[in-house]
């Protein structure tokens, strides 16, 4: 919240289609925390254009942001940040609370969703009692519970080794290939490999759009 | 407010958050127990005051006479005055309307003896109405009445540790003591809540003692009662027509402050009651004092607590509430916590303060109590001040951008 302004992102033009998996590169400083944190509507551009599933957005309140992440967006973050003391289920179940569902079949629900990410028998343990790949499901799981039109993930794997990582990726992916859209911000060469596109940002602007997708698919 | 889900969300935090609980719980069920303790005591110590001074009789003047100090109408200064037997006449029937009771005194002392046991005692020479101005409760027997006055009789009332001293029993009425070698019959016996000293008075009719020194008509001082109903503006005038009659007659200067002294208790009455109404602001101040320590407190628990969750609250708000929400879920739980605990505050306090009881009366706090409606009352602010407090920072909290409180490690 510094009063001395600087400039981050000078002239992105991306679009994305329904149902990508799409990395965006770059090193640290390249701006590409800032474009996540726009896209997820925590952050808002000085100018432009963002339209999501077709609904500009633009001047938002807190109130209407609050709406349009609970009913369109699923965060994951670099830190998991689960809240520490409610359990697995009860941190998968929270975004259905603010949607205002009944306990009950948020409790369903949720259960559900951990079973998809196979943690349902660590239903019952707060995050603490969770290893960091389990925790990153937890939190995968609480980004998907509201049906979200695109999850957004800050450095998923950046507090993981490399093979939970893979496996976390490959849940990922999984979810994906469901028909999620979802954003991948990273600095991994391997993760980025993974996916179906390449967004690579230097300075603040795209330096390279790659489409993987053609071969593997 | 009313939704079940978010009373259950809160119950949960609250139960999963116990210390953070507890801690802010305590310090307002402290801020409110002190309060009511404070407060009570203050109230004690004005029980007390008002005990000491104010029940009393307090509308007696006691009436000395003394020398002059200006010359006045032929005669010098200095001249010694004494009352007598005229004087009492005199003031009786002309200040009639003003006189509730009135007694002349002698003091003497004297060897005061009973078969093998003697001691010394002070003696006070009165009239019938000296009971009611001095208070004097009778034991046994009866004190003395205008029959003794007019028959000069050698009767005495002696007081109770009199009779423990010289009998070794309280119940002496008939028997006879020796005053000086002059035998008076025990007529009363007497207890007094002044004290020993009281106790240890003995009572004569005061034309007795007048007969027994050369059968003079002097008098050495006078008590007298006003009628209560007159007030202080009435005593006051009581006073001044008390000095002007008695000056005119003894002919001294009309503005000698010498020759007559009056001790009245009707200013001291007034003062008194002035010190009470200080005593009530001091303990008013020393209330609101520890209210305002109390909701500091509070602040301070709010800032901290609410500063503590900013993580979460920023988690909450990535995955969909609206800043009205973490507002209200915030300030919905501490006001819960503030409520509860500041009733169990109360309640403590109250209890404590009734449990106390008499048992602090040494330290002069008699009977500290507080009313309930300033309990109530109390309470209610420190809520609504906690209630403040939590809001500002959780507003603040509400408010900044969930990525920035989520970047806080």
């Amino acid at each position: 919240m510094g009063k001395s302004s600087l400039h981050v992102l000078k002239g992105i033009n991306i679009e994305i289609d329904e149902g990508e998996l799409v990395a965006i590169m770059g090193s640290s400083g390249s701006g590409k925390s800032t474009l996540l944190n726009i896209l997820g509507m925590l952050d808002v551009a000085d100018k432009g254009y963002y339209s999501l599933d077709g609904i500009h957005i633009k001047n938002l309140n807190e109130k209407k942001a609050a709406q349009h992440r609970n009913d369109f967006l699923g965060f994951v973050f670099q830190s998991f940040n689960l809240i520490s003391y409610k359990t697995a289920l009860e941190n998968v179940a929270l975004p259905l609370y603010y949607k205002g569902m009944g306990r009950k079949e948020r409790q369903k629900k949720a259960m559900e969703i951990l079973d998809r990410v196979s943690l349902k028998p660590w239903a019952k343990h707060l995050p603490n009692e969770l290893s960091g790949g389990q925790k990153q499901r937890v939190a995968i799981a609480r980004a998907l519970v509201s049906e979200p039109k695109v999850v957004l993930a800050d450095e998923p794997t950046g507090a993981l080794d490399s093979k939970t990582s893979f496996e976390v990726m490959e849940l990922i992916k999984e979810i994906n290939k469901e028909g999620k859209t979802i954003l991948v911000v990273t600095h991994e060469r391997d993760i980025s490999q993974m996916c179906k596109r390449i967004i690579r940002l230097k300075d603040g602007e795209v330096s390279e759009d790659i489409n993987l997708s053609n071969g593997s698919l | 407010m009313f939704d079940r889900d978010r009373w259950q969300e809160i119950f949960e935090t609250i139960r999963k958050n116990k210390l953070r609980t507890v801690l802010s719980g305590f310090t307002v069920a402290l801020g409110i127990y002190i309060f009511i303790i404070l407060f009570g005591f203050g109230n004690g110590l004005k029980n007390t005051f008002r005990e000491f001074f104010l029940d009393d009789a307090n509308n007696v003047l006691f009436v000395y006479s003394g020398r002059t100090t200006l010359p006045y109408k032929g005669y010098k200064s200095g001249r010694n005055i004494r009352f007598d037997n005229s004087d009492s006449q005199e003031i009786n029937a002309s200040l009639e309307y003003f006189i509730e009771y009135y007694s002349p005194r002698i003091f003497s002392s004297g060897i005061v003896s009973y078969k093998s046991e003697s001691n010394n005692y002070s003696i006070r020479s009165v009239g019938p109405d000296h009971q009611f101005i001095e208070k004097t409760i009778i034991m046994y027997g009866r004190y003395i009445n205008e029959q003794d006055i007019a028959n000069k009789e050698k009767y005495a009332v002696i007081g109770r540790l009199v009779a423990i001293d010289l009998f070794d029993s309280e119940n002496v009425v008939g028997k006879y003591i020796d005053i000086n070698g002059i035998a008076y019959k025990v007529i009363g016996v007497f207890q007094d809540s002044g004290g020993d000293n009281e106790e240890r008075q003995i009572y004569t009719p005061y034309t007795t003692q007048q007969l027994l020194t050369k059968n003079t008509d002097k008098i050495d001082m006078f008590a007298v009662t006003f009628r209560k109903e007159l007030g202080h503006a009435g005593a006051i005038a009581f006073e001044n027509e008390l000095k002007q009659l008695l000056k005119e007659k003894k002919f001294i200067a009309p503005r000698d402050p010498g020759g007559i002294y009056v001790q009245n208790l009707a200013d001291q009455l007034k003062q008194n009651q002035q010190f009470a109404s200080v005593l009530q602001t001091i303990v008013g101040i020393v209330g609101i004092g520890t209210l305002i320590a109390g909701i500091i407190g509070i602040s301070n628990i709010m800032v901290f607590v609410v500063k503590e969750r900013t993580k979460e609250l920023g988690i909450r708000k990535a995955i969909g509430a609206s800043p009205k929400n973490v507002i209200g879920m915030v300030l919905q739980e501490s006001i819960l916590i503030t409520t509860i605990s500041g009733y169990i505050g109360l309640f403590l306090g109250i209890l404590t303060l009734s449990g106390i009881g008499e048992s602090l009366e040494q330290y002069f706090i008699k009977n500290p109590y507080i009313d309930l409606n300033t309990g109530i009352l109390a309470t209610i602010a420190l809520i609504v001040c906690g209630g403040i407090a939590g809001y500002i920072p959780a507003k603040r909290a509400a408010s900044i951008k969930p990525i920035v409180a989520l970047r806080d490690e």
